[in-house]
C-alpha cells in the first residue's frame, strides 16, 4: 500500500503529485527516448503510428471526454492539417514551422466552424460533424490546386534543424518527431485540465446550466474546446499524411473520424492515458488479426477489422464504460489495498434524478 | 439599502402564468424567504435573476444595474451566487474541481497562458485553491476534497453546492430549498452556516424554504407567493398569522403541512 500525504496545495497543481509519481513517468520517457536502440525498424514505425493515432486522439479527447461534445468530423480537420503543412513548405517555410502553424491555423478555422455547429446537441452535433467528415472527401477533390485532388500528394522531405527525418532512412528521427509531437500535446492537455479552462471544460461537459451560473460563457468555452481539438488533430493528421508518405482524400476518408471516437471509448473517455491506450489497440490490432487470419490458413477478409473493432467497442460500451485506463484504475486500487478491497466497491452508483428543466 | 429589486414581474408558459406581477425588493445584509406551495412560482424567480428566463414584463435590478441586460453566465460577476432544487454539480468532477469552478469568475489568465502554464497562472491556482479551502473549512467538506460528486450521499452533495456557491465569493446567495430532504441534524448546520454566511461573510440571503420552521429562526423577511402572485409579505411570525396564507396552506398540499410539522420541532 502507498499512502499519499499532501502537505502543500502545490503538489495539486504541479504536473507531478509526488517523486514516485514523477520517477514512474521519467522512467517511462527514458524508455520511450531508448526504444530506437530496442526495437527493430519495423516496430519502430508501428510505435510512430501509435504516437500519431495518440496525437489526433488527444485532440478529440479534449472535445468529447473533457467537454461532452461528440465530433465525427475530425477526420476533416486532419486532413485540413496536412494539407495546409505541405502548402506552406511549398511556400518555402522550413518544416517545423509550417507544421506548428498548420496546427494553429487548423485550430482557428475549426474554432470558426464550431461557432454555428456547437449551437447544436448531442447526436446532431455528431450527424453535422460527420457531414463534414464526408464533404471534406469533396473538397479535397475540388481543391486539386492544393490538394493535389485523387492523385494525391508525395510527401515532401522534411528537415529540422539539418537533420533530414526520412521514415526510410532514418526512422527513428521519425519516431522522435513523433514522441516529441505527442509530448508537446499531452504537455498543453495536462495544462489546460490543471486551469480554469480545463475545469470550465468539465463544467460544460457536466451541467450546463450550473456552468453558466458559475459564470461559464458556453458558447466561448466549447468553441475554444472545439478548436484546441482540432488543433490537435490538425498536427495529428500532417504526421499521419507524411508519414504515410503518399496521400490524397482517400487517407483522411471520414472512416478515420470514426475509428478515432472508438479508439478514444476503448481507451477510456476523459482521460490522457485512455487515448495512448486506445491508440496502441488502433495500431496493433490489423496485425492481430493479420496474424491470427494466417495462422487459421486463411486470406485476408475484407471487413474483418472493423467488425472486430466494432464489436470490442460493444464490449466495452456495455461492460466497462470507462475503457482500458478505467479498468487499469481499478486493478491499481485493488492492488493497493489489497487484501482489502470489496467486492461490490466499484459498483456503479445510483445517480440522482437530473431533468432538464430548473425546478 | 435595497440590493435586488423586482419590480411587477410577470413571467408565462405557455397558458399557465409562473410569476404574476410580483415586485419585491432585498436589503443588504437581510436574508429574505420565498414561500409558497409547489408551483408557486419560487424556483422560477429564482431562473429570471440567473436570466436562464426572461420576463415578459417588468425590471429586475441588483445594486441600481439592469441584470435584464446581462447573459447568464456574466450574472455571476456582479456578485450573485445560487444553488438549484434538483441539484446541478459536476458529477464526473472532485469536490474540489466542483469548488475551483466557482473561482472562475475570479480568473485573469489568457488561454496562452493556460495552454503553457505559464505567467499568472500558477500563482492564480494558488491563490484559487486558498480561496477554495477557507469554504471547505466553514462547511467542514475536509473529508470529500477529493471525492468524485457521482459517490457522494445527498446530503453532502447539497452542501457542496453551498460551497461552490460560496466560493464565487457573491455579495447575494440564492438557495433554492437549502434544507430539503436534510435530516433533522443537517437542516440544523444549514441553519448555523446561512446565519454565519450572513453575520460573517455578510452576504445578502435570498432563499426558497418550505421547512418554516428554519425560515423563522434565520429569515428577516418573508413574502408567501401562490400562483405566482404575492400573498403576504413580513416577518416570519406576520406572514405564518396571515389569514390568506393559513387558507392558501390549508387549502393545498399535506406536504407543506408536514414541512411545518417537522419545522416546529427542529
Ligand atoms: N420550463 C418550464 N416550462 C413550462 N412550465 C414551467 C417551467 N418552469 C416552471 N413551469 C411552471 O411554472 C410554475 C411555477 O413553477 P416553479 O417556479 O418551479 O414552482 P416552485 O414554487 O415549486 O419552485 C409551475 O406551474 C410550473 O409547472
Ligand atoms: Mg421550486
Amino acid at each position: 500500500m502507498r499512502f499519499h500525504f499532501k502537505t502543500t496545495y502545490d503538489q495539486d497543481i504541479r504536473l507531478f503529485p509526488d517523486w514516485w509519481n514523477f520517477s514512474l513517468y521519467a522512467a517511462l520517457i527514458l524508455l520511450l527516448l531508448a526504444m530506437p536502440w530496442l526495437i527493430d525498424s519495423f516496430f519502430l514505425g508501428e510505435m510512430t503510428n501509435v504516437l500519431i493515432w495518440a496525437v489526433a486522439g488527444l485532440g478529440l479527447m479534449l472535445l468529447t471526454g473533457q467537454t461532452g461534445q461528440v465530433s465525427l468530423g475530425h477526420s476533416a480537420f486532419m486532413a485540413l492539417g496536412c494539407y495546409t503543412t505541405v502548402n506552406l513548405m511549398e511556400a518555402g517555410l522550413p518544416f517545423l514551422a509550417a507544421f506548428l502553424l498548420a496546427g494553429a491555423i487548423t485550430g482557428i478555422i475549426g474554432a470558426i466552424i464550431a461557432i454555428p455547429a456547437l449551437k447544436l446537441h448531442g447526436v446532431y452535433l455528431s450527424i453535422a460533424t460527420l457531414a463534414l467528415a464526408i464533404l471534406a472527401d469533396d473538397f479535397i477533390v475540388i481543391l486539386d490546386h492544393w490538394t493535389g485532388g485523387v492523385n494525391g500528394y508525395f510527401a515532401p522531405e522534411i528537415w529540422i534543424f539539418g537533420v533530414e527525418v526520412n521514415r526510410w532512412v532514418n526512422p527513428a528521427a521519425w519516431y522522435y518527431l513523433a514522441l516529441g509531437t505527442a509530448l508537446f500535446v499531452t504537455l498543453i492537455y495536462r495544462n489546460l485540465v490543471r486551469s480554469p479552462l480545463g475545469r470550465a471544460f468539465a463544467a460544460v461537459r457536466d451541467s450546463e446550466i450550473s456552468a453558466q451560473a458559475m459564470g461559464v460563457d458556453i458558447a466561448r468555452t466549447k468553441t475554444l474546446a472545439f478548436g484546441l481539438s482540432c488543433a490537435f488533430a490538425g498536427l495529428g493528421g500532417a504526421l499521419m499524411g507524411l508519414f504515410a508518405g503518399a496521400f490524397n482524400n482517400e487517407t483522411f476518408n471520414f472512416l478515420i473520424s470514426i475509428q478515432l471516437l472508438m479508439m478514444i471509448i476503448i481507451g477510456g473517455l476523459g482521460f490522457i492515458h485512455g487515448a495512448f491506450l486506445g491508440a496502441i489497440v488502433i495500431a496493433f490490432l490489423p496485425q492481430l488479426l493479420s496474424m491470427s487470419t494466417d495462422f487459421m490458413g486463411s486470406s485476408s477478409i475484407p471487413g474483418l477489422e472493423t467488425g472486430v473493432f466494432g464489436m470490442i467497442l460493444i464490449a466495452f460500451i456495455l461492460f466497462e464504460p470507462m475503457g482500458l485506463y478505467g479498468r487499469w484504475l481499478k486493478i491499481r486500487t485493488w492492488l493497493e489495498l489489497f487484501p482489502f478491497a470489496r467486492r461490490d466497491m466499484f459498483k456503479r452508483q445510483k445517480t440522482y434524478l437530473k431533468t432538464e428543466r430548473l425546478r | 439599502m435595497s440590493l435586488l429589486d423586482l419590480k411587477n414581474v410577470t413571467l408565462k408558459f405557455g397558458g399557465v402564468t409562473a410569476v404574476n406581477n410580483l415586485s419585491l425588493s432585498v436589503n443588504e445584509g437581510e436574508v429574505f424567504a420565498l414561500v409558497g406551495p409547489n408551483g408557486a412560482g419560487k424556483s422560477t424567480v429564482f431562473n429570471m435573476i440567473s436570466r436562464f428566463y426572461r420576463p415578459f414584463r417588468g425590471s429586475i435590478t441588483f445594486d441600481g444595474e439592469d441584470l435584464l441586460k446581462q447573459k447568464p453566465h456574466q450574472v455571476s460577476s456582479h456578485g450573485i451566487a445560487r444553488t438549484f432544487q434538483n441539484i446541478e454539480l459536476f458529477e464526473r468532477a472532485t469536490v474540489l474541481q466542483n469548488l475551483l469552478v466557482g473561482r472562475h469568475r475570479h480568473r485573469k489568465t489568457m488561454l496562452l497562458e493556460e495552454m503553457f502554464f505559464i505567467g499568472r497562472t500558477r500563482a492564480q491556482e494558488r491563490e484559487h485553491r486558498h480561496a477554495v479551502e477557507e469554504v471547505i473549512d466553514f462547511l467542514d467538506l475536509q473529508p470529500y476534497r477529493d471525492k468524485h460528486i457521482a459517490g457522494l450521499p445527498y446530503g453532502v452533495r447539497k452542501v457542496v453546492e453551498l460551497a461552490r456557491a460560496l466560493a464565487t465569493k457573491p455579495r447575494l446567495l440564492l438557495l433554492d430549498e437549502p434544507a430539503s430532504g436534510l435530516s433533522v441534524e443537517e437542516t440544523q448546520d444549514m441553519r448555523w452556516w446561512i446565519d454565519d454566511i450572513r453575520r460573517q461573510m455578510g452576504i445578502t440571503v435570498l432563499m426558497v424554504e418550505h421547512d418554516m420552521g428554519l425560515v423563522s429562526k434565520v429569515c428577516d423577511r418573508v413574502l408567501a407567493l401562490a400562483d405566482g402572485a404575492e400573498l403576504a409579505q413580513g416577518t416570519p411570525a406576520e406572514v405564518q398569522a396571515h389569514p390568506a396564507v393559513i387558507e392558501a396552506y390549508l387549502g393545498t398540499s399535506a406536504i407543506s403541512k408536514t414541512a411545518n410539522a417537522k419545522g416546529e420541532r427542529v
